[in-house]
This record gives structure tokens, C-alpha cells and sequence, in this order.
């Protein structure tokens, strides 16, 4: 039941001289919404980018599913079944919504078309702009184009960083939404800063601090700690 | 548009010279002008993927100008004591010839590329300053090597019997070789364009070029992809070098150099990691370079390097570039 999914044991990650991640330690459960919070510049961005590989962990070990990934390079690592949303999107300005798609989408198995008609029913915008250049999108089209990305192919595991971040809250409200139609189908690992976000979706919570995971435990045990909400996270 | 506006650019400059020069000598210089761009354009083609790709700098991509155009004219001059194909009067053989030149200089240019990347290239990735040397270092032995094999002199290169002298139409002399570069430039532009707007790989490399970060992260090696680049880029080097000797007559060891600076400027100016931005860029070029050399001939490199600094004011990220 709580089998765990990724596993992040004492993680130490360098940018240049810089020592970012200073021991982070997670697990995932499968198909539970797992939220790491902590404030700027703490390290939830770092860690993500560690789990695929586009930084290497110096120490310390990243396993999916039992199996250390770490050291892989990115392509390999997301084609055990990963899917990534980075901060600020990541899209594809000058291809059309279509081709953002394509460009996503690794092989095409029996499930594929319906992946993606779930898509479009679960962002219609995406549906009507097709054809059109994905740097025209609004900011919340672009977030649902990147979190579409990750959802057409069968993903185990879906990484997803702010996708809330200079959104409307009508538009972050159809993100909870479709976000909670993911759980179903994937394990999620969130990073977010909005936290009414965070409890309406997330099963457990992470709490990051200068580069180290330092609290854990079930997001109704977080919503009832003003203690530990004040001290990392001023709230 | 975003696009016409550059492309207008172009148009308005080619017209210009025509107040100051006679028509007929302006059609020359023309079609002259439009050759030397389609030329840069196969150099600058390649160096422009490999840099938007990959953001590598690759200095050696003239030596393996110079490469392919040694390799192709150790063709002609092999064919033509043989068999004498290249003074020949016959459409079919000169063809056929050529056909032999251009498949031994885009292979030389492709297996040369393909090692260059696989051995010296792929551990300074990320590294530019470490790229920079180490392309400049190749440069100088792969050139050491032509003068090793072939002698540092100029040679003279025999140019198929077809491709020489010109037509006259209507009293405008038209040179004939001139003409075959400025098609081939096209139908070269023609395949780019095509395998990038409608293969999937041609999707990934755009995409690639755009967020190499992402495309990996999507699950694709861009390794691979970027190896093939290279040796795309690098056949294509070895053909400007050959279509370059022929255009000449000549070959030298430092051919590739001095095409490279040119090559250089055309992909600045073009935006970098955009094919359509070089064909502009390698157009202008050419043609400028033309003009200015019958009007003002000392002035003809430093106009182009002033067309390249007014153009980087108006666009700092070039006629096509995305600024990334
Ligand atoms: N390229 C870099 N060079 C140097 N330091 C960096 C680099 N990228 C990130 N850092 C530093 O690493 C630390 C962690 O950054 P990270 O982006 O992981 O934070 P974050 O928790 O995602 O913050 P935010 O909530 O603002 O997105 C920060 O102190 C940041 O300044
Ligand atoms: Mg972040």
C-alpha cells in the first residue's frame, strides 16, 4: 500500500562551486501527491532537476522503483517513466501547440490517442489552439501546455515545479483541477509556493531548508502545525 | 511581419548600388554576388546548427572546408589525367565528374566531422573557451596535414570543360558556374527547410535548438542528435569548400580560414541557430561584398563588418534569432 516510488537518500548536489542540496531525503509513495515546500532558494527546483538528471548528485542516491538512476543522463532517466513540468514552463515558444506535443509524445502505444483526448478534454484551450505558436499562449495556456506534455506518455511519475507561479486564481483553480484528475493516473511529486494549492492536493509534505529536507509527515499534520507553517514557511 | 522585414532589407540593398553602377555590370556582379552567398551559406548552414543545437563554437568547421575542397579537386585531377573528363566538351561526363568531386568532398567533410566531434568536441561540451582552443588547434594541424599531403602551395584545379566561360544573353554575360552555386545554394536551403519543417527529427532539432535542456528532459538524446548535425554540417563544409575551389579555380591550404570569418559573420547576423537568418545573412554578405569591391575594392571586408554591427544594433539577436 504505501510502496514507495522514488527514493531521494541523502542527496548533495553542487552548481559550479556552490553546495546547493546539502542532504535532502524523500520518499514518494505511489499514486499519493507528495508536496515540497520550503522558501526561495531553498532547493525544491535543485532537487527536481537532480531526479532527472540535469544536475548530478556529488552524494547520495536517487532510486525509482527500487533502482538507483542516478548518473543516468536525462533522456534516460525520463523514459523509466517520468514526467517533467520545470519552473517557468519550458515550452516550446517558436513550435505550434501540436508540435510541443509531437515533440513529447516517445513512441505511440495502445493507450497514446487516448491520452491525448484526455488531454484536450482536460485543457480544452489546448484543443483550439493547435495550430497556433506556443509563445501566443496566455501564461496559464503555457502551464497547461507544459503539464500536458508530461501526460502523453504513460508516466509513473509526474514532477511538476510552481505551476501556480504568476497565475490568476481562477486559472490556478483549473490547474487543482486537472491536477487532481492526474492522481489517478500517476504519482505526483508537487513543488509549490501557494499552499492553499499545496493542502488541496498534496497527501504528504517535504519541507526544504537550506538545501536539506529537515520535517515530513502527512499534509493534515503541516495544515495543523502553525508552528512549523511560521518557521519555514512565514505563513 | 517578422520575417518580411529583413527579407525586404535585402531586396532594398541589392538595389542600391544600381544609382551608382551601369545595369549590365550590375547583373554580373549580381548573380557573382548571390554565388559567393549561396557558397558561405552551405559553411555557414552547418555551423549555425551546431552552435544553436549545442551552443559549441567550432573553429574547425574551415579546415573541413579546405578538406573538402582538396578531396574533390584530387577527384578532378585524377579523373581528368585518367580519362580526361574535365575537357572533355560533353555535358554528361563533366556531370559526372562533378557528381564524383561533391560525393568524395561532402564525405571527406562528413567522416572528418564525425571524429572531430566524437573525439575532440564531446569533452568540452558547455565549456566555450575550451571549445575555441581546441577547434583552433585541429584547424592548424588539419591544415599542416594538406600542406604535408598536397604542398603549401596554390594549385590550379581544372574545371570541368561545361562549367567554365559563360552564356550571353542579350548582351549580359552570364558566367556559368556561378549560376550551378547559386542552385545548388537553393536546393541545399530547399532539403534543410524540408527535413527540418517536416521530419520528427527535424522537430526535435528545432525544438533542440530552441531549449536543448528540455528536449532532453522530454527523453531524447541530444547527443545523437547533435552528432548528426555535425556530420550534416560537416559534408556541408566539405561541398563549400569544393563549390569555393571550383568558383576560384583554385585550392590553397588556408582556404577554410578565411571563409570561416565570413561564415561567422553571416551566422551574427542571421540570428544564431536560424538556417533561414543564414541564407539572409550569407546573401547580404555576398552581395555587399560584391558591390563594394567594383565600387570601393579596399573597402569590401570592412563593409561587411560595418553591415554586421548596424544590423546587431537594430537586432541584437539577429535578422531570424530568438535572443535565447
Ligand atoms: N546556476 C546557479 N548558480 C549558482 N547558484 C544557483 C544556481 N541555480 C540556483 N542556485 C542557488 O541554489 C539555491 C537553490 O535554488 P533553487 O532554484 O533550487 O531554489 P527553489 O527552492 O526552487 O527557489 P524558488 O522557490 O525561488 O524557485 C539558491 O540559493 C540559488 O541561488
Ligand atoms: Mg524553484
Amino acid at each position: 500500500m504505501a510502496e514507495t516510488l522514488l527514493e531521494l537518500d541523502d542527496v548533495h548536489t553542487f552548481i559550479g562551486q556552490h553546495h546547493i542540496l546539502q542532504g535532502v531525503t524523500l520518499a514518494v509513495r505511489r499514486d499519493a501527491v507528495t508536496v515540497l515546500l520550503g522558501r526561495n532558494g531553498a532547493g525544491k527546483t535543485t532537487t527536481l532537476r537532480t531526479i532527472v538528471g540535469l544536475l548530478r548528485p556529488a552524494r547520495g542516491s536517487v532510486r525509482l522503483e527500487g533502482r538507483p538512476i542516478h548518473g543516468l543522463r536525462p533522456h534516460a532517466i525520463v523514459r523509466r517513466g517520468i514526467g517533467f513540468v520545470p519552473e517557468g514552463q519550458g515550452i516550446f515558444a517558436t513550435l505550434t501547440v501540436d508540435e510541443n506535443l509531437r515533440v513529447a509524445r516517445l513512441g505511440s502505444d495502445a493507450g497514446a490517442p487516448a491520452r491525448l483526448a484526455r488531454v484536450f478534454e482536460l485543457f480544452p484551450d489546448l484543443a483550439r489552439f493547435r495550430a497556433a505558436r506556443a509563445g501566443t499562449l496566455s501564461g496559464g495556456q503555457k502551464q497547461m501546455l507544459s503539464i500536458a506534455r508530461a501526460l502523453v506518455n504513460p508516466n509513473r511519475l509526474l514532477l511538476v515545479d510552481e505551476p501556480s507561479k504568476g497565475l490568476a486564481p481562477i486559472v490556478i483553480e483549473h490547474l487543482v483541477e486537472a491536477l487532481r484528475a492526474m492522481k489517478a493516473h500517476a504519482t505526483v511529486l508537487l513543488v509549490e509556493q501557494n499552499f492553499a494549492m499545496a493542502q488541496a492536493l498534496a497527501d504528504d509534505f517535504y519541507l526544504i531548508d537550506d538545501g536539506r529536507t529537515v520535517h515530513h509527515g502527512p499534509m493534515a499534520a503541516l495544515v495543523a502545525d502553525d508552528a512549523l507553517k511560521k518557521r519555514y514557511l512565514g505563513i | 511581419m517578422r520575417r518580411a522585414a529583413p527579407a525586404a532589407l535585402v531586396v532594398g540593398l541589392a538595389l542600391l548600388p544600381l544609382a551608382a553602377i551601369e545595369p549590365r555590370v550590375y547583373l554580373t556582379l549580381t548573380i557573382a554576388g548571390l554565388a559567393m552567398g549561396m557558397l558561405i551559406f552551405l559553411v555557414a548552414a552547418g555551423l549555425t546548427l551546431i552552435f544553436g543545437l549545442m551552443d559549441v563554437l567550432n573553429f574547425a568547421h574551415g579546415a573541413l572546408f579546405s578538406w573538402g575542397a582538396y578531396a574533390g579537386f584530387t577527384v578532378l585531377v585524377l579523373l581528368n589525367e585518367r580519362l580526361g573528363w574535365a575537357e572533355a566538351p560533353s555535358l554528361g561526363l563533366n556531370a559526372l565528374l562533378l557528381l564524383a568531386a561533391v560525393a568524395a568532398a561532402m564525405a571527406v567533410g562528413l567522416v572528418l566531422g564525425v571524429v572531430l566531434e566524437r573525439v575532440i568536441v564531446r569533452p568540452v561540451y558547455g565549456r566555450h573557451m575550451f571549445q575555441i582552443l581546441i577547434t583552433l588547434g585541429a584547424t592548424i594541424v588539419l591544415e599542416e596535414l594538406i600542406r604535408i599531403g598536397w604542398g603549401p602551395n596554390d594549385q590550379v584545379l581544372p574545371v570541368p570543360f561545361t562549367f567554365q566561360g559563360s552564356w550571353d544573353l542579350a548582351d549580359v554575360i552570364v558566367l556559368r558556374f556561378p549560376v550551378v552555386a547559386i542552385v545548388l545554394g537553393l536546393v541545399v536551403y530547399g532539403a534543410i527547410a524540408l527535413v527540418l519543417r517536416r521530419t520528427r527529427v527535424g522537430l526535435i532539432v528545432r525544438a533542440g535548438v530552441e531549449n536543448g535542456e528540455m528536449i532532453q528532459v522530454l527523453g531524447h538524446d541530444i547527443h545523437r542528435y547533435f552528432t548528426g548535425v555535425f556530420a550534416a554540417g560537416s559534408a556541408l563544409a566539405g561541398l563549400g569548400g569544393l563549390m569555393w575551389a571550383i568558383f576560384s579555380q583554385s585550392v590553397r591550404p588556408a582556404m577554410g580560414g578565411e571563409q570561416l570569418i565570413f561564415a561567422f559573420i553571416v551566422v551574427i547576423i542571421g540570428g544564431l541557430g536560424s538556417v533561414s537568418g543564414s541564407l539572409l545573412g550569407a546573401l547580404i554578405v555576398g552581395l555587399s561584398y560584391n558591390y563594394v569591391a567594383f565600387l570601393l575594392p579596399k573597402a569590401a571586408i570592412g563593409v561587411n563588418m560595418a553591415l554586421m554591427v548596424v544590423i546587431l544594433l537594430l537586432r541584437p539577436a539577429g535578422l531570424f534569432g530568438s535572443g535565447k
